[in-house]
């Protein structure tokens, strides 16, 4: 048989279905390649165990019919869901022996449509950068030219890695300024983030409230679609999810995009812009062009500030949302001559160093005196980056960027390391969608010179993720990517 | 603005976070240089804008008053550093 | 009210903000019990202990509870508002911020009257109310070293209630803390039970020379947990800043806590050390949006409130202004009462609850609920004295005797053959008797000493056992002497 482990999700549910191969023998086939994959340092918890069990139940779904929509379907899990009696961690020392006695929404609908649970997804420490470099765990080797040492992206990095690898049929991502989609385009997958409140956020360990949302990495558009079916919904027990159906997006796959308007900003071009991002996606404007799309050129004239807001309101809230690791009732504790002894002690060792410094940034633009100054500018700003989108949206379906104006980096790059500003920087393509709350995917387009992958990024309306599958299909049909193999 | 060393201790001190003393320098002007590349937000024209502080328009949805969750201080305490008589115990806290 | 100092003469000027526990089966945020006097960290959600992802859930109740407590206190119910996160890092606090309500609370500008000693009345001005989560409890005494921690209370609902600067005297505090309670309780909103701690106030107290307008600096007295020590606290607090004022020295806003013990407050901490909160709205609750159809939902359940009631048992039931005011204060005695006077005597009514029946309840320390003597008899008892069917004096012996046994007081009056006698003939042979028996007395009444006649008339009720008509008595005596 060949290698079982290549095949997308809907391959292999027809597989399974057809009965060419057991959930049991899939599953194994995934555990060895968790096994022969350990130098990626993709996973930082992998469990066997739970997924055989799994896997047994699906088998015996499949055999009396009762199987479920993802039955049987091996994923990893990014490390910030937290899964009942499976350690979670947010890849911080912090919650390195964290035992969560309760299930996240989005993974516990995931399993209950039948997915198998491979393990936990190497991540940037509480989702906080771009190149899982901040992982208290170690960086996640991208799988493209394993020998050069390159990054995966960040912050989902150990799921773009795993999907791309084939260490798990897919996995689940957090974005908060680009996590899924900017791993994804560095490992040459395919990622999106729904619309902020399309998936619930409930048992995901917040990193910025109102930035934040769960989405699928998979290994093509169509398992993106699957996976969201399964991921998002209402959920009472998160408040700002929102109460509106959802569509199956598959049915989206594969309708035409002719009379479609795409809209291609201009300040998504800046000067310096990369020749070969830029040429991939003149590429995508072309094909979408040749399907009978209209393209249209469009402005959001804020994008330049959207890095700068989006570094004062992501630190503000996560310096809020991270308070509650104190070392009291979970966590690492380290002792001290008082209560605040321990908490500073606790807290001092128990985070890394990015982790620590958006803390205090946060801190800092929150405090008596700088509040109106930088945080309330910035949601002012935030706001005149939601009217561009708006204003943009009357005159486009979707609108079609760069993911990031980089590729894979070598792990360990002086100049970010140097200066934190520079790592944000990658993020000016992503980290606009988040502020607006937009659906935004990634898909690769195709491989640079020196055989990195590149992606491009299709964002939508609110709630309106349809088009983006729709799009993205026509986009992946004629890109023709090649998985890694 | 400048932040100064005080500034830099003082907030280490709010967000409950030690810095160590060799590096109280090199943290405050890399903080510095943050706050400076913020600061471009100065340059955008946000007069009578509304910040945005709910991403969706929509209204709070409100719970039922229904006891769902309790009796689970075993579930609670799992994950404790220290925990005595189902209580959380803490280095003596003093007001 | 003016204190004399050595300067010259001083006024007080106060404010106070209360923490009222929201009744609800529920907490604010999560779905555990508000029951906290169980087993520690029994009743205790993932939620309230701030567990990693989990998210706050706004209890709909706590929202009907805050509208109803704004409405009691005819205040402005706000359509928008806005949860907000106040940070800092305490061992009861799990989150490591409260959720609270700081630019936009749900409750705006209101208006308390309160009732004082001299009968005048004052209206205290509501500045706002927002709704919140109450912390968890340590206990520092189990240990020398060790603090321990549960979270049972951590997420129950609060009403925080603050007023402006509005007293000038201990004692409008103290009628302010017991009206609102009052209302509270009438509401169902908050059981106001300062020594559980389920009513918790602090006052912000400075003073000022008579005829100054501004206002001085400010001490925050915190926590203090009873009507009587906030007014001791605030009398304590006057006192010492006019001493700090008339020695020279300068003063500048601090917190401090009351000490029932001295009588005295203690000095806690300077402004400068005051947290720096960093208050942002919440971003996991979207705004509060109520609709004018809701509000006037909660309007019409409201019951009717102290302030409506005493007017109202004023004008139709005949009752003083004090007695209104006492009766009215509490809801079961405003209820026991209006039962008691449904169809008879209002003001006798009144007198009865509170005179003997207060009596007997505090002799027996009985709360009104559990009463023997339930309101429909009382009524009864009334009844029967305005009918002349007992004395006032037989009454009180009535009374006696329901308050044991909790029985009809015409079924004792009959069962006892007490009815007053108004048959003229045997009153008349009891007076002949009298005379007959006493013919010095009458002697000496006939040669003036007619105060005598009140002795007779003793005589006469005496042998008839108390049950005489008095009137009839009086009428045969002046006949007959």
């Amino acid at each position: 048989m060949a290698d079982i482990t290549k095949l997308t999700i809907a391959q292999t549910l027809d597989c399974l279905k057809n009965k060419e191969f057991t959930s049991t023998e899939l599953t194994q086939a995934y555990i060895k390649s968790m096994e022969d994959n350990r130098d990626l340092n993709a996973y930082v918890l992998e469990t066997p165990e739970t997924a055989l069990q799994q896997a047994k139940i699906s088998d015996e779904k499949y055999a009396n019919g009762t199987n479920r929509t993802l039955e049987g379907i091996p994923l990893g899990i990014k490390d910030l869901f937290c899964t009942k009696d499976i350690r979670t961690t947010a890849c911080s020392h912090m919650l390195d022996s964290f035992i969560p006695q309760y299930e996240s929404t989005v993974t516990s609908k995931l399993f209950n449509d039948g997915a198998v649970c491979l393990g936990k997804l190497n991540m940037d420490e509480f989702a906080m950068g771009g190149s899982n470099e901040n992982s208290y765990f170690g960086p996640v080797i991208n799988p493209w030219h394993k020998e050069r040492k390159l990054v995966a992206g960040g912050s989902s990095g150990g799921s773009a890695a795993a999907v791309s690898a084939n260490i798990c049929a897919a996995a689940t991502g957090t974005d908060t300024g680009g996590s899924i989609r900017q791993p994804a385009a560095f490992c040459g997958v395919t990622g999106i983030k729904p619309t902020y409140g399309r998936c619930s956020r409930y048992g995901i360990m917040a990193f910025a409230s109102s930035l934040d949302q769960a989405g699928p990495i998979a290994k093509d558009v169509r398992d993106c679609a699957i996976l969201l079916n399964s991921m998002a919904g209402y959920d009472t027990k998160d408040s700002t999810s929102v109460n509106i159906p959802v569509p199956d997006f598959e049915k989206a796959l594969g309708s035409s995009v002719k009379g479609l308007k795409i809209g291609i900003p201009a300040e998504y071009r800046p000067q310096g812009l990369n020749d070969e991002i830029a040429s991939y996606w003149d590429k995508g404007i072309e094909i979408l062009k040749q399907a009978g799309a209209e393209i249209v050129n469009i402005s959001l004239p804020h994008t330049k500030y959207a890095l700068a807001a989006y570094y004062i309101i992501a630190p503000a809230e996560a310096s809020s949302n991270l308070s509650r690791y104190d070392g009291l009732r979970y966590g690492l504790r380290v002792n001290g001559n008082s209560i605040d002894d321990m908490y500073t002690n606790s807290r001092s060792a128990g985070f890394g160093k990015e982790v620590k410094r958006r803390i205090m940034v946060g801190t800092y633009v929150l405090s008596a005196g700088y509040y109106d100054a930088y945080y309330i500018k910035a949601q002012k700003v935030r706001r005149l980056i939601k009217n561009d989108f708006n204003n943009a949206f009357e005159k486009c379906d979707v609108i079609l960027t760069p993911t990031s104006p980089v590729t894979a980096f070598p792990i360990g790059d002086k100049s970010m390391q140097e200066n934190p500003i520079n790592m944000w920087l990658n993020d000016i393509f992503t980290v606009s969608v988040n502020l607006a709350g937009l659906p935004g995917m990634s898909l690769p387009v195709g491989l640079s010179k020196d055989g990195l992958p590149l992606g491009l990024q299709l964002i939508g309306k609110p709630f309106d993720e349809e088009t983006i599958f729709k799009t993205a299909y026509v986009l992946e049909q004629e890109a023709k990517f090649e998985r890694l193999k | 603005m400048a932040i100064d060393t005080q500034t830099v201790i003082k907030i280490a001190s709010l967000s409950r976070l030690k810095i160590d003393e060799d590096k109280v320098e090199a943290t405050k002007d890399e903080f510095n240089k943050i706050i400076n590349w913020v600061e471009q937000l100065s340059e955008v024209d946000t007069d009578g804008v509304e910040p945005m502080f709910a991403v969706n328009d929509t209204q709070l949805a409100c719970r039922e008053d229904i006891v769902v969750e309790g009796n689970q201080a075993d579930k609670i305490l799992k994950n404790a550093p220290i925990a005595e008589y189902d209580y959380f115990v803490v280095p003596k806290v003093v007001e | 009210m003016i204190l004399e100092g050595k300067t010259g003469n001083w006024e007080i000027v106060c404010g106070l903000e209360i923490h009222c526990q929201i009744i609800s089966k529920s907490k604010i945020f999560s779905s555990a019990s508000t029951n906290f006097g169980c087993d520690a960290n029994q009743n205790v959600s993932f939620v309230d202990v701030a567990m990693p992802g989990m998210l706050p859930t706004l209890n709909m109740e706590c929202v009907n509870q805050a509208v109803k407590t704004g409405l009691g206190l005819r205040a402005q119910i706000n359509k928008y508002s806005v949860f907000s996160r106040k940070n800092y890092f305490y061992a009861d606090l799990p989150q490591g911020y409260q959720i609270t309500q700081f630019e936009y609370p749900i409750v705006g500008e209101g208006i308390v009257s309160i009732d004082l000693e001299d009968g005048s009345t004052k209206d205290i001005r509501i500045e706002r109310m927002h709704i919140e989560q109450d912390t968890g409890k340590s206990l520092h005494d189990m240990s020398p070293t060790k603090s321990f921690i549960d979270f049972n209370r951590a997420g129950v609902g609060l009403m925080e209630i603050v007023t402006r600067p509005d007293f000038s005297s201990s004692e409008e505090a103290g009628a302010f803390l017991k009206k609102l309670r009052s209302i509270l309780r009438y509401l169902g909103t908050c059981d106001g039970n300062m020594d559980e701690g389920s009513m918790r106030c602090d006052a912000s107290v400075s003073v000022r020379k008579v005829g100054e307008t501004g206002f001085r600096p400010r001490a925050e007295i915190k926590n203090v947990n009873s009507v009587k020590f906030v007014m001791q606290a605030i009398d304590a607090e006057a006192k010492r800043q006019i001493e700090v004022y008339e020695n020279g020295e300068e003063f500048e806003q601090e917190t401090r806590q009351f000490d029932p013990v001295s009588g005295q407050t203690k000095f806690m901490r300077k402004k400068e050390f005051a947290h720096d909160y960093r208050y942002f709205p919440e971003p996991d609750l979207p705004p509060l949006v109520l609709s004018d159809e809701y509000i006037e939902e909660i309007k019409n359940q409201l019951p009717e409130l102290p302030d409506a009631k005493k007017a109202r048992f004023i004008e139709t039931m005949g009752l003083t202004k004090y007695d209104a005011m006492v009766i009215c204060e509490n809801k079961e005695t405003a209820e026991f009462f209006e039962k008691a006077a449904n169809g008879h005597d209002g003001k006798k009514v009144a007198n009865w609850l509170m005179g003997d029946f207060f009596a007997m309840l505090n002799r027996k320390n009985l709360t009104i609920d559990n009463s023997p003597v339930s309101a429909e008899n009382l009524g009864k008892l009334v009844d029967l004295i305005e009918k002349n069917i007992i004395s006032g004096k037989i009454a009180k012996d009535v009374f006696e005797i329901m308050s044991e046994t909790g029985e009809d007081p015409e079924k004792i009056v009959e069962e006892k053959g007490l009815k007053q006698v108004t048959d003229t003939s045997a009153i008349e042979a009891i007076v002949d008797m009298v005379i007959a028996n006493n013919l010095d007395n009458v002697t000496a009444f006939r040669n003036g000493k007619t105060n005598l006649k009140g002795w007779f008339v003793g005589q006469v009720i005496k042998e008839s056992k108390g049950k005489a008509n008095p009137q009839i008595v009086n009428e045969l005596l002046d006949k007959k002497l």
